[in-house]
């Protein structure tokens, strides 16, 4: 009886999570600068652009890290590369979107197939350690970067332009284009997990052994969903290099992997909702508690540990219905 | 008499000093069932690991459908047509029963580089996987998570799985280990019924499922083969008997 009842809740559960609810968080987003203009407030689109692209990263990593189990501490290395191209191809006069982000996802699928060919062969504390290793090469590769600004980074004088014309230039336009990056990538991943692709990531994370013994070698499915993450990376990075209109070091550092994986797992693990609401909540609550105190990281970091701690199921646990499993 | 599906020639491996596998030849003919007996340690599992390619042995050939495979590895040969089932139970605790069986006719089907449809909604993969739960005697538990299954019907799962896989030969690493005598007769019954449209390696303990399933045994010891044979000359067999039956028969 009670196997029956769990059953109906496992039904149930689903549908929320695959449709409800992230029609509420795009709708959230979408309804977002109307409201800032009724209440005058511009920096709320400002802040919200920030939250979307940290989002798609933070989506672009919730599929390596919470379905396939793979721990990459080197991710914002492709928020820096998909930024570098934007910035680096402004600087020698590229600024068009069909030659920028036809780059970006080159370069990023390209660092993210050739790091992640040697780092899959690798599993556990030693895979997180060499994408650390990979995105420090990166970092470093960036700051040395003298013609490009090199520690100080390089202002872009502009955005990237659609056939000749500067539409991104205006902010509730590059805000919707943003949206759409965003709903994109969520769609995409989503889509991916519920394939026959994404059964095998998931069943190679729970049992390796069990999928070589039915047939399946997990490594180039792994690999491929390491490319996709990058690659979608990349273009969260083409977009802030977009919205800050500047291109740093800085984006690439480890402390920004860090992040990615926090708001990952601050979300909850398994969810591309929870990733979204993650990144939301990461920069909502960075944001408010270094207005309150500069020594804001003491607070913060004592609170992502209670999360990881007690709220297994991060901010997905604490929604109805929200939960992976019954 | 026809080709064998299997042939062990010569296999060795040693863990360190210890020698687990110690020159085993042996055969497994199409539709036979062949079970390999042995007390514990006897190195049965680690024979299982090297056929189906988990491990390596060091010396020795495994020819499997007329193919030497010995240097293939685990998902190579399972593609081949062998598979196995484990004596720790491995299956994938977060997907259903139905999920777990999926995969494996997924597996067989073809790669898996398809992205976009959804594959829960695929309606002939989901009917397919369900026949041969209900085959196990798990169809009506099929929705309900691998990892919420009784102990009993997680080993039923293990059988599923492989079958799913529609093997040439299927590896049995002791599918009754740790159930009850119920749940023992009907995996017992279920093996007979599967007999002779697939040829089996059992390994087991249980001697009466043993006796009543195999065509022939063989007796490992020490990794060791000291007797291979049918039911009936095992039986009778001196040496297995002082071996290895002795302390069970007296
Ligand atoms: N990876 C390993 N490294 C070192 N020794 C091992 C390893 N795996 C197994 N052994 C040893 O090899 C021997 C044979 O082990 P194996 O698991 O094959 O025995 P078995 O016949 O299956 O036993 P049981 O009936 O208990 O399942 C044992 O002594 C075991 O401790
Ligand atoms: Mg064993």
């Amino acid at each position: 009886m009670t196997a029956v009842a769990s059953d109906k809740q496992a039904v149930a559960t689903p549908i929320f999570r695959a449709r409800v609810l992230p029609a509420i968080i795009l709708a959230a987003f979408a309804l977002l600068p109307p409201l800032a203009m009724a209440l005058d407030d511009s920096f709320l689109v400002f802040f919200a652009i920030r939250v979307m692209i940290f989002a798609i990263a933070a989506v672009s990593l919730a599929l390596i890290l919470g379905f396939g189990a793979m721990v990459s501490f080197g991710h914002a290395a492709y928020i820096g590369l998909g930024a570098y191209c934007v910035g680096i191809l402004a600087e020698n006069g590229i600024w068009e979107f069909y030659i920028s982000l036809p780059v970006t996802l080159l370069v990023c699928g390209l660092f993210a197939a050739v790091t992640g060919a040697i780092s899959l062969k690798t599993r556990g504390v030693y895979f997180i350690m060499i994408t650390l290793a990979f995105g420090q090469m990166a970092f470093f590769t960036a700051t040395s970067l003298s013609a490009y600004g090199g520690d100080d980074g390089l202002t872009i004088w502009g955005r990237t332009e659609v056939f000749g014309s500067s539409v991104l230039s205006d902010r509730t336009t590059f805000y919707y284009v943003v949206l759409a990056f965003l709903a994109g990538a969520w769609w995409l991943c989503a889509t991916l997990v519920n394939s026959r692709f994404g059964r095998v990531l998931q069943g190679a994370r729970q049992s390796e052994m069990r999928l070589q013994a039915i047939g399946i070698e997990p490594y180039t499915y792994r690999l491929v969903a390491f490319v996709i993450a990058g690659m979608l990376a990349g273009i969260s990075g083409a977009l802030l290099a977009n919205a800050a209109e500047f291109v740093s070091p800085a984006y690439m550092t480890w402390h920004r992997s860090g992040d990615l994986i926090f708001m990952v797992v601050l979300g909850g693990l398994g969810s591309f909702a929870g990733a979204v609401l993650g990144a939301t909540g990461y920069l909502v609550l960075e944001e408010v508690l270094s207005h309150v105190t500069e020594h804001w990281r003491l607070i913060f970091g004592p609170f992502l540990i209670l999360v990881v701690l007690f709220a297994r199921g991060g901010l997905m646990g604490l929604i109805p219905g929200g939960k992976r499993h019954e | 008499m026809s080709e064998p599906i299997l042939t062990l020639d010569g296999l060795e491996k040693n863990f360190g000093a210890l020698r687990v596998t110690d020159k085993v030849s042996l055969d497994v003919l199409p539709g036979e069932i062949h079970a390999v007996i042995g007390p514990n340690g006897a190195g049965k599992t680690t024979l299982i690991g090297q056929i189906s390619g988990s491990l390596r042995p060091d010396k020795g050939r495994i020819v499997f459908a007329g193919h030497d495979v010995t240097q293939l590895s685990m998902d190579k040969r399972a593609r081949a047509g062998l598979a196995r089932s484990f004596q720790i139970t491995t299956i994938l605790p977060e997907f259903t029963a139905r999920e777990n069986v999926a995969l494996a006719i997924q597996a067989r089907q073809g790669h898996s580089f398809h992205f976009l449809k959804n594959v829960s909604k695929d309606e002939a993969l989901n009917a397919e996987a369900g026949r041969y739960l209900t085959d196990l005697g798990l169809g009506n538990r099929a929705d309900v998570h691998a990892g919420a299954l009784s102990h009993g019907e997680k080993r039923s799962l293990e059988i599923a799985i492989a079958l799913a896989s529609e093997p040439k030969l299927l590896l049995l690493d002791e599918p009754m280990a740790g159930t009850g005598r119920e749940e023992t007769d009907r995996l017992v019954e279920i093996l007979n019924r599967l007999k002779g449209r697939y040829a089996m390696m059992l390994v087991e303990h249980d001697m009466s499922a043993v006796f009543a399933l195999a065509d022939r045994i063989s007796v490992l010891v020490y990794g060791a083969v000291v007797a291979t044979g049918t039911p009936e000359e095992i039986r009778n067999d001196p040496k297995v008997r002082e071996a290895y039956l002795g302390e069970e028969a007296a």
